[in-house]
């Protein structure tokens, strides 16, 4: 069970004078429940990676297995198997065209072959995850809310296919603060609730601090760096840089004390937990002295 | 030097969905001085775009007045001198790219104001040149990287001998290294070419490069000053659903920890130095 790539390279627009590798050999497997944020600096890689989990694009080259199906040799199999896997383009509000907001999201369910009941019971579940309230909007038309709740509104209609796999890509860009931690929020608890797998496309290294048991990092279509955000973050910095991605402010911020000599221990990277660690390490100064 | 753009009692409302009447900004009064940098937070709905968009007439305030170099904006006589004086760049880079080749599309508002052609290839060239974009001249704008677009928007911008620039989150669909050429190249053409910079941004880091902040909430300015005024009030602008940056975040969960502390921190260098004199 899981999204494997074996030696997948893709070639953009192949055998003409813009031939470009995009992809070459990639070799990585997503496992159930893990949540996985990809990040490299535009151009890298990421979303033509991306496509291939879901077989929107296919592979030059090597194959792509979800659940052990081949997405190229068993056709009604692997069907099915794209069906697991849930994607979240970039600005999903541009792609919403329903009459109303109930009709926009029960397109998936629908596409499915649901019964009418289930489809509801399905939108329902769906807009409360993203913080939707049924009553106050299912009947409107998405084009008359704001970009907020038309950016949730399209995240809802992926999670009611219920995919075993969610990708999302780039879920929070030109969202205001609030709006960016909301949805992330509510990515998280969905992520806890169903146990399914979250694949997080981004730029935002906070973000991906916060949420992400797993990094994958892409420069120049490889991947470079996969581990734990901790460890890229705090052991790999001169290979980040060199792939064009920035180390989260909060570990840069970090670093400064620390080498202006207070002795910070392990903490949480958020703004409270380092002045707890702060404060502690202050103290014990103190007591040294 | 002096003010280039002035509001009074500017007000806009718009008709809603229903036919109801939507106030988007109420009583905004603002002096922007000729060569200031000046940034604008607030969240989604809280009237920045449509602020901006009154600084070079694309919206015309319902009551109120909007100024731009002492012409009223609603005195369509001086709509071109006020559009010349006052560029826009916006959000999305694909969206205002208008040629197929880079050094076409800085022209194109040169062209439109009718100007020599000789005198063309020359501000083209120095906007190019100042934006560092000169190597990418005859490239296809399509297949620059975001930031770069945004950069030869700026150069659209410069060619027109825009005297105010206003940007309305343009580093939102970047990615950081986009950023930070974008914030570069306003940073530069403010200091170097006197630019005045209208910077409206969801990134508070962005925001402490200004020399002012100006934070719009529901429609209205509720606070204005230094970067280092406005951002050391954590709890004020945490209740409007902004970020602050980091520095100023950890430094307000010190004090609250009893450690004593400046009250302007709003840098890191700015909070490590206050943490070990």
């Amino acid at each position: 069970m899981s999204i494997r790539l074996e030696n997948v390279t893709y070639t953009y627009m192949q055998g003409t004078p813009y031939e470009r590798v995009a992809l070459q050999n990639i070799n990585l497997e997503i496992k159930p429940g893990e949540f996985v944020g990809i990040i490299g600096h535009t151009g890298s890689g990421k979303s033509t990676l991306v496509q291939h989990f879901n077989g929107l694009l296919k592979p030059s080259g090597g194959n792509v297995r979800i659940d052990d199906i081949d997405l190229q040799q068993n056709k009604n199999a692997a069907k099915q198997a794209k069906k697991k896997v849930g994607m979240v383009f970039q600005y999903p509000e541009h792609q919403l065209f329903e009459e109303t907001v109930f009709a926009d999201i029960a397109f998936g369910p629908r596409n499915i072959g649901l019964s009418e009941a289930e489809i509801e019971i399905r939108v329902r579940k769906a807009m409360q995850f993203v913080g939707l309230e049924y009553d106050a909007v299912a009947n409107r038309s998405p084009f008359q809310l704001s970009g907020g709740q038309m950016r949730r509104i399209a995240i809802a209609g992926v999670i009611a296919t219920e995919p075993e796999y969610l990708i999302l890509d780039e879920p929070s860009a030109g969202l205001d603060p609030r709006g960016r931690r909301e949805i992330f929020s509510q990515i998280k608890e969905l992520h806890i609730a169903t146990g399914n797998s979250v694949i997080l496309v981004t730029h935002n290294m906070e973000d991906v601090l916060q949420l992400a048991t797993r990094l994958i990092v892409m420069d120049s279509g490889q991947v470079v760096l996969d581990d734990r955000p901790e460890t890229l973050f705090w052991n790999h910095q001169d290979q980040l840089q060199s792939a064009g991605v920035d180390v989260p402010h909060i570990i840069s911020l970090l670093q400064k004390l620390r080498s202006a000599g207070i002795n910070i221990g392990e903490c949480q990277l958020n703004a409270e937990s380092v002045a707890v660690a702060v404060c502690e390490a202050l103290r014990r100064q103190k007591h040294d002295q | 030097m002096g003010e280039i753009i002035k509001t009074e009692q500017l007000c806009y409302e718009y008709r809603g969905a229903e036919e109801q009447r939507v106030r988007a900004l109420s009583d905004i009064n603002l002096s922007i001085q000729a060569g200031e940098f000046v940034a604008i937070i607030g969240t989604n709905g809280s009237g920045k775009s449509t602020l901006a968009k009154h600084f070079n007439a694309l919206l015309l305030p319902t009551s109120g007045n909007c100024y731009v170099n002492s012409f009223n904006t609603c005195d369509e006589k001086h709509l071109w001198v006020i559009r010349q004086d006052v560029g826009m760049v916006f959000q999305n880079p694909d969206n205002q790219i208008v040629a197929t080749i880079v050094e076409e599309d800085v022209a194109f508002g040169p062209e439109n104001l009718g100007i020599a052609p000789m005198e063309i290839a020359k501000r083209v060239e120095e906007a190019l040149q100042i934006v560092g974009m000169t190597d990418y001249r005859q490239h296809a704008p399509h297949l620059l990287s975001g930031g770069q677009k945004q950069r030869v928007a700026i150069a659209g911008a410069l060619a027109m001998h825009s005297r105010c620039l206003v940007l309305d989150e343009p580093t939102a669909m970047l990615d950081p290294r986009g950023r930070k050429e974008v914030l570069q190249t306003v940073k530069k053409i403010n200091k170097e070419e006197g630019i005045t910079i209208i910077y409206i941004t969801h990134d508070m880091e962005e925001a402490l490069h200004a020399d002012k902040v100006i934070v719009m909430n529901q429609g209205t300015i509720v606070q204005e000053g230094s970067p280092a005024c406005v951002f050391s009030q954590v709890s004020f602008l945490k209740s409007l659903g902004l970020d602050v940056p980091l520095a100023a975040d950890v430094a307000q969960e010190l004090r609250n920890r009893g450690i004593k502390l400046p009250q302007q921190i709003i840098t890191d260098e700015e909070l490590v130095v206050a943490l070990c004199p």
